[in-house]
């Protein structure tokens, strides 16, 4: 799946990275707590998340992720946004919110990445 | 190479700066990407807990062909008991905390495992020290 078909399937709008979204993606996850996905996450390349802070862009980039899909339709911050500018991550926004985007991902195809 | 970083402690936003700093130099030195990420995720975890647990510090790296050292040190209130801070799922986080992201217990474990050593020392009232090396293979 590319970036781009993510953002379609999810509605969503592009806050950054129109450079980003022939991107290749194959998994994803889903998480608020930035801990949890440092700690258990391996090579997902899309971080789903409500949380509207830096620091899940530098999470991403720790992880070295694609992709960031902010959902339940809230609006991240300059800050957040200037950071995945800087970092070279790419953002989208969904109305959807967390339950309902990981299910459409994953009606379509993407994985969590621990199935194989 | 030596890089040295203050980590603030009154800006949970700039948490991550060193990190993101050293992964960007690792990069332009050519590092194996899977070295890389060991790096950064150690060291940002050590960077958010000098940030919410020790009111900032200091962060000192040290890179050579054959291994990263990273030294975190803070003057922040210690711990107690490092066996139990050690374990998976024990935090002091208070629930502000939580709703940042953090305060999950799995930092320091998560630091250990991605580690090739590490070494921590801490004593109340004092600070804490955490040594960390990544081979490079
Ligand atoms: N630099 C530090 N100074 C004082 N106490 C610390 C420090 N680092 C960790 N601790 C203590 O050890 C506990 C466990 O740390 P750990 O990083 O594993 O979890 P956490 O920071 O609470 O949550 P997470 O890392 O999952 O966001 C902390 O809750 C805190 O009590
Ligand atoms: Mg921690």
């Amino acid at each position: 799946m590319t970036v781009r078909e993510i953002k379609d399937y999810l509605e969503a709008d592009l806050l950054y990275g129109e450079d980003l979204l022939d991107s290749e993606v194959h998994t994803a996850c889903g998480s608020d707590m930035m801990s949890d996905v440092l700690a258990f996450v391996k090579n997902q390349a899309v971080l789903l998340t409500g949380l509207m802070n830096p620091q899940a862009i530098r999470t991403a980039e720790m992880m070295d992720m694609t992709c960031i899909v902010f959902v339940r339709g809230k609006e991240p911050n300059e800050t957040v946004i200037d950071l995945a500018r800087e970092k070279g991550i790419c953002v989208l926004k969904t109305r959807h919110p967390m339950f309902a985007a990981c299910g459409i991902l994953y009606s379509h195809g993407l994985r969590g990445g621990h199935e194989q | 190479m030596t890089l040295n970083f203050v980590v603030p402690g009154d800006d949970f936003t700039r948490a991550g700066e060193a990190s993101g700093a050293v992964k960007q130099k690792m990069k332009q030195l050519g590092f194996p990407s899977d070295v890389i990420r060991k790096v950064s995720i150690a060291l940002y975890e050590g960077e958010i807990n000098m940030v919410i647990h020790a009111g900032g510090g200091q962060v000192d790296v040290e890179i050579s062909q054959d291994a990263i050292d990273l030294v975190l040190t803070d003057h922040g209130p210690g711990i107690a008991d490092i066996e139990q801070a050690m374990q998976d799922g024990f935090s002091t986080a208070p629930d502000h905390v939580r709703d940042l992201g953090f305060g999950a217990g799995m930092g320091l474990p998560n630091m250990k495992k991605y580690s090739d050593e590490f070494h921590l020392e801490s004593e109340v009232g004092v600070g804490t020290t955490v040594r960390m090396r990544i081979y490079n293979h």
